[in-house]
């Protein structure tokens, strides 16, 4: 397997420890041999994508890594700990957030309550704190809604923070749904096509959106997407799989000069 | 955006596992291990109760089973219809069992008011009465089913399908509705009444036992199931070769109803017709004619519903629509009427079971279907929702429960067992024995 | 401290204060006979066995027909525990109270255990349970009843009897609930697991179960007090206005209160889209038992209320038919909505046991059950969301939280000293 990253970032990033290693894992769906043999290896702070045609198996790879299924075969350590056989919601408890190619918020909540609620795992009281509401209640509650809005306010939707979530127009969903994962205080964020239905516009403002949070909160960031646009400008490396394998790992310079190959995985009009 | 110092906006500390009781874990298989193990511990108590049953007195415990298979042939009827209609439009149509109620009655009425089920007499006095009465419980068979489809079809015009598109919960409410409505409204004074009242059967109860099967009937039984697990033993070793032809042949309804009729009634009847001695005692079994009816009828009813919903048009837009109505509607199918279709159906199969049912048990009464309606639909889904084999197998499974839970385990807690079965199929396969697991795009 | 209550809180609290004064007053002025006053209590029961399953499945999204069943385990456990003291029997006493606790107990320990395991099915888990529930109830029937029988009874003795008869209402009531809740989690560990319409069904053979179980309970289960499906007599009729009134009260506040809390939200987001719950770190099979139990305690606590007032208990009550009212009442006042589901809940008595009855002709009787599903069907077709949408009275309704005050600064220099933006100030102003 190809783990030889472009020379010139090496340097730079080797030093970095490493948050996510997939290693061999390999998953059917019945007979169907969804993913083959898969290896990644993310550095802290890096931002890498994961680019392939449809049916390559890039969203399984997501869901494996978040627990939705187990993997037939293989490992996947998050910072240094296994997570196969852990349930996903202490997956996510314990740094890796995800969004979803198809927008999955909580629609009939309103678009504050859809931040709290990722939040809900670090709220700071219990049980019988939410039954009393008691002083230490309050102070969390508040805390967690000035904490939200303050999420809110860095994706600029402070503004519709008791809306409800289904009523927000496509491109506020996404950012919602982004703004949410965050508020789960990862420290991995993967954004499962997080460009998919947006206009070259909203796609640029996105770009400039996940580079700041990459750095504001000190992210590392994997990202399926079809729009090269995005990918080309946004990631620093990107992984190229099809039919559930992983073919090539280039830099943005490498794939952009190597048109061909371009095409023959992601079809013309893609580029 | 100016690139800011990377900061934490959490309280601080970085992230760490959430629990890290999380990193020290043991693996749990030893826990599954012990627990599987008292599962099977409290399965082999009921088999080890049942096979002392079975070996005090073998000829009780097969009679049970005789009488358990008459009960899951009828279930069977009714599950068919909640299988088909859970399929295609996903709705726990509660009233299904009153409109196996309605059947039981318009039987009633059509064979107690207008005789009807002696018409061919009245036209041709000449025809020897074995035929005439066959003929008449036939006539009385489809009245039942006509009118049970027609209101079937009725209910979901008029109740179902206005909720179509809404949240799902308002179409089962209003089939909690229908179902209090056909209840009530049958127990009003002018209609059904309250009371139990005895059913007058479409043709007299014959008791076949030892000596009394005929050997000509059981030979006959035998020769049809021969002859169709031959025909179709030679069409799968053709079909294995490649032979297309042979291939769907293999799946002609006449023949998996020879298949099927000739099973079961051969090995029932070659049951009651030779006498059988274990430990000095007989076994001494026997079966009615209703009984044999409502297997061939059962068994025949299924087999036309497997052929019309796998090999016609009719039942490959049902298909569709079940799977994606939407898309079935972008196809050129007529979904309402495809829904409609369904409903007719599964109402008509309804009727049909509560004509049988009501001939077995000798009554009816405005709440009689409550409780075949239901355990015909926890036998669904023990089988596999929206599987018609599923609703058959289901139905089998959920009959010998019964009876065999009341014979020999606790009378008053047969009902208990039968909905505890539900619970632990559930657990144990949840989508049932032959359901397909539903699958989620994430 | 006053200055902080909300105008909703105070208004809230001075009807509530009002309306507990008139029905007192009114009742001792025997101006609501008995007939209104059963009505009153049997509305009130049904509220609360209603609110529960609105937080099952209104805000849990969690389809369940069984409520019916804990409001019966409720109703005979707390009429048992009565019914034995008032038979000079402390054990219903000892194992309501020893057992729950003894159960409760050993189920922090399991959990414990199990949490350093990982890979265990959920029914294993269930076998765990269920096997160390009943370790903990046998032991206290078999070891702790004889020992502190004559303790309790001291005690209770010691006590002048109105006081010792309020304290073991208190405890058959509680008892009845923490019964009730302990069955649901049991149950609800396994059944929870299936989802939406498997769930309804499997709650719904619950509620046949136990319906079966009732009308054997002096043949296979060893209470020959309930007599069966005779039904069980002798029940002290101790339930008053303020023991209904308090019950009420405390199902419409601890349901409030945890609605608005951060598992009020989680509880919320599993009944939007469970696996984007799931994927966003909530643990969405707590959060589901959760709402089960808490939904069960309170039709437990209905059913001792209701057993206390009706002075009767008969498993006919408890039919699975029944088990559809509170659904009806829920669907009626509106999944989500508090507030529709108190309407509801007493109107459904109020016209449907106490006008119609009294004031249409005798004929109507057989009428009534087809006219309830007519009902049913025109507010189906006409208002399927409901009475009240998911709309609630202010006080019910979770305050808007008011708009960030301090605008985000870029480069984000939010020190830990930051001060909590004051959220005790004004309904929050809603910009559109």
């Amino acid at each position: 397997m190809t783990q030889g990253r472009p020379d010139n970032l090496a340097a730079e990033v080797e030093a970095q420890p490493v948050v996510l290693e997939v290693d061999a894992v390999t998953h059917f769906f019945g007979n169907l041999r969804a993913v083959h043999d898969f290896d990644l290896t993310l550095r802290h702070g890096e931002l890498a994508g994961l680019i392939g045609p449809n049916g390559a198996g890039k969203t399984t790879v997501f869901n494996l890594i978040t627990g939705v299924y187990p993997p037939s075969e293989g490992s996947i350590r998050f910072r240094g700990v296994e997570l196969v056989g852990m349930p996903s919601y202490e997956i996510i408890q314990m740094g890796i957030a995800r969004t979803f190619q198809n927008i999955r918020l909580f629609s009939n909540l309103t678009v504050l309550d859809n931040v709290r609620v990722a939040y809900h795992p670090h709220a700071g009281y219990n049980l019988v704190d939410s039954i009393l509401h008691t002083p230490r209640y309050r102070a969390k509650e508040a805390e967690m809604t000035e904490r939200a809005q303050e999420f809110l306010a860095i994706f600029g939707l402070e503004s519709r923070q008791n809306e409800e979530a289904g009523s927000l127009p496509y491109g506020l969903q996404r950012r919602l749904e982004i703004a949410r994962a965050l508020a789960a205080r990862p420290k991995l964020l993967i954004l499962d096509e997080p460009a998919a239905g947006m206009n070259p516009q909203e796609i640029d403002e996105l770009l400039e959106l996940i580079r700041f949070i990459r750095d504001r909160f000190d992210l590392t960031v994997l990202l399926v997407e079809h729009q090269m646009r995005l990918v080309m400008n946004v990631c620093e490396w990107m992984t190229v799989m099809d039919f559930g394998e992983v073919l090539t790992r280039w830099l943005p310079s490498q794939v952009r000069t190597n048109l061909q190959v371009v095409e023959a995985y992601l079809g013309r009009q893609a580029v | 955006m100016a690139h800011s110092p990377a900061i934490n906006l959490g309280d601080g500390e970085s992230p760490q596992p959430a629990n890290n009781a999380a990193l020290h874990r043991r693996d749990g298989m030893i826990l599954n291990r012990i627990s599987q193990g008292v599962f099977v511990l409290m399965g082999l108590v009921v088999l080890i109760v049942l096979g002392r049953a079975l070996w005090q007195n073998p000829g009780v415990f097969v009679q049970q089973m005789l009488n358990g298979l008459q009960l899951g042939f009828i279930y069977a009827l009714i599950a068919l219809g909640y299988t088909m209609i859970y399929g295609i439009v996903k709705l726990i149509n509660f009233a299904h069992g009153d409109v196996f109620m309605i059947g039981a009655f318009t039987s009633f009425y059509t064979i107690s008011t207008f005789q009807l089920h002696r018409w061919v007499t009245w036209i041709a006095p000449g025809l020897p009465v074995g035929i005439a009465t066959a003929i008449g419980t036939v006539t009385v068979l489809i009245v039942a089913m006509v009118v049970c489809g027609i209101l079937a079809v009725f209910v979901e015009r008029f109740a179902y399908r206005p909720l179509r598109n809404k949240p799902r919960i308002a179409a089962l409410i209003t089939a909690v509705g229908v179902s209090f409505f056909l209840e009530y409204f049958g127990g009003l004074p002018f209609a059904y009444t309250s009371n139990y009242i005895t059913y007058t059967r479409p043709f007299d109860v014959e008791v076949y036992s030892a000596g009394t099967v005929s050997p000509v009937l059981m030979g006959a039984m035998w020769a049809i199931f021969v002859a169709s697990s031959a025909a179709w033993l030679v069409l799968r070793a053709l079909g294995n070769k490649g032979n297309v032809r042979a291939k769907s042949l293999q799946r002609n309804p006449l023949l998996l109803f020879g298949l099927q009729f000739g099973g079961f009634l051969s090995v029932v009847l070659t049951l009651v017709g030779i006498e059988i001695q274990t430990g000095g005692k007989v076994w001494d079994l026997s079966v009615s004619n209703v009984a044999l009816v409502i297997m061939g009828g059962s068994i025949l009813l299924q087999v036309v519903l497997q052929y019309v919903v796998n090999r016609t048009r009719l039942g490959k837009a049902m298909r569709a629509a079940a799977y994606d109505k939407d898309a079935a509607r972008l196809m050129g199918i007529n979904v309402d009427g495809v829904i409609a279709a369904t409903f007719a159906l599964g109402g008509g199969l309804a009727g049909a079971g509560g004509v049988l049912y009501a001939t077995a048990y000798k009554q009816v009464h405005h709440l009689m279907g409550i409780t075949p309606g239901l355990k015909a639909f926890v036998a669904a889904v023990v089988g596999g929702i929206g599987s018609i084999p599923g609703a058959l197998v289901g139905s089998l499974i959920m009959g010998q429960t019964e009876v065999l839970a009341a014979g020999f385990i606790s009378t008053p807690m047969r009902d208990a067992i039968a909905f505890s079965l539900l619970i632990v199929v559930l657990l144990v396969w949840p989508q049932g024995i032959f359901g397909e697991p539903a699958t989620e795009k994430v | 401290m006053l200055a902080r209550l909300r105008k909703p809180t105070v208004s809230f609290v001075v009807g509530g204060a009002l309306l507990f004064v008139v029905v007192q007053l009114l009742l001792s002025l025997g101006v609501l006979n008995n007939f209104w006053r059963g009505i009153i209590y049997w509305g009130a029961a049904l509220t609360m066995v209603s609110l529960g399953l609105n937080l099952i499945y209104g805000f849990n999204g969690q389809f369940s027909l069984g409520q019916y069943g804990f409001y019966a385990i409720g109703a005979y456990a707390a009429a048992d525990v009565t019914w034995r003291w008032t038979h000079d029997d402390a054990s219903g006493i000892i194992v309501v109270v020893f057992g729950v606790l003894l159960a409760l107990l050993l189920y922090a320990v399991l959990s414990r255990i199990l949490r350093g395991f990982y890979r265990v099915t959920v029914m294993s888990k269930f076998t765990f349970y269920v096997i160390v529930t009943v370790l903990a109830f046998w032991l206290t029937v078999q070891f702790l009843v004889p020992v502190l029988s004559p303790v309790v009874t001291g005690l209770l003795g010691a006590l002048p009897a109105a006081i010792s008869q309020q304290v073991v209402f208190f405890i058959a009531l509680a008892g009845g609930a923490a019964l009730a809740g302990i069955t649901s989690f049991l149950f609800g560990i396994p059944v929870l697991e299936l989802g939406s319409d498997y769930f309804g069904i499997a709650t719904l053979g619950f509620t046949i179960i136990v319906k079966v179980l009732l009308d054997n309970t002096d043949t296979i289960l060893p209470f020959a007090e309930m007599k069966g499906a005779r039904g069980m007599i002798g029940i002290p009729q101790w339930t008053t206005w303020p023991w209904i009134f308090a019950s009420l009260m405390l199902v419409i506040l601890v349901m409030r209160n945890l609605l608005h809390s951060s598992t009020g939200r989680a509880m919320a987001s599993v009944r939007e889209d469970e696996r984007a719950a799931e994927l966003v770190g909530i643990d969405v099979a707590q959060a589901k038992i959760l709402a089960f139990v808490v939904g069960s305690i309170f039709a437990g606590l209905a059913g001792g209320i209701r057993a206390h007032d009706l002075a009767f208990l008969h498993p006919g009550s408890f039919a699975y038919i029944q088990s559809f009212n509170p659904l009806i009442i829920v669907v009626l006042g509106g999944l989500g909505s508090m507030t529709g589901t108190l309407i509801t809940g007493f109107l459904w008595i109020l016209l449907l046991e106490g006008f119609l009855r009294l004031y249409l002709p005798q004929g109507f009787e057989t009428w009534r059950f087809v006219v309830y599903p007519m009902v049913l069907l025109l507010m189906m077709l006409l208002r399927p969301e409901g009475l009240m949408g998911r709309h609630e009275v202010a006080f019910l309704r979770q305050k808007l939280p008011a708009m960030l005050k301090k605008p985000l600064k870029e480069s984000g220099d939010r020190g830990a000293d930051a001060p909590a933006a004051d959220m005790a100030t004004g309904v929050g102003e809603v910009t559109a």
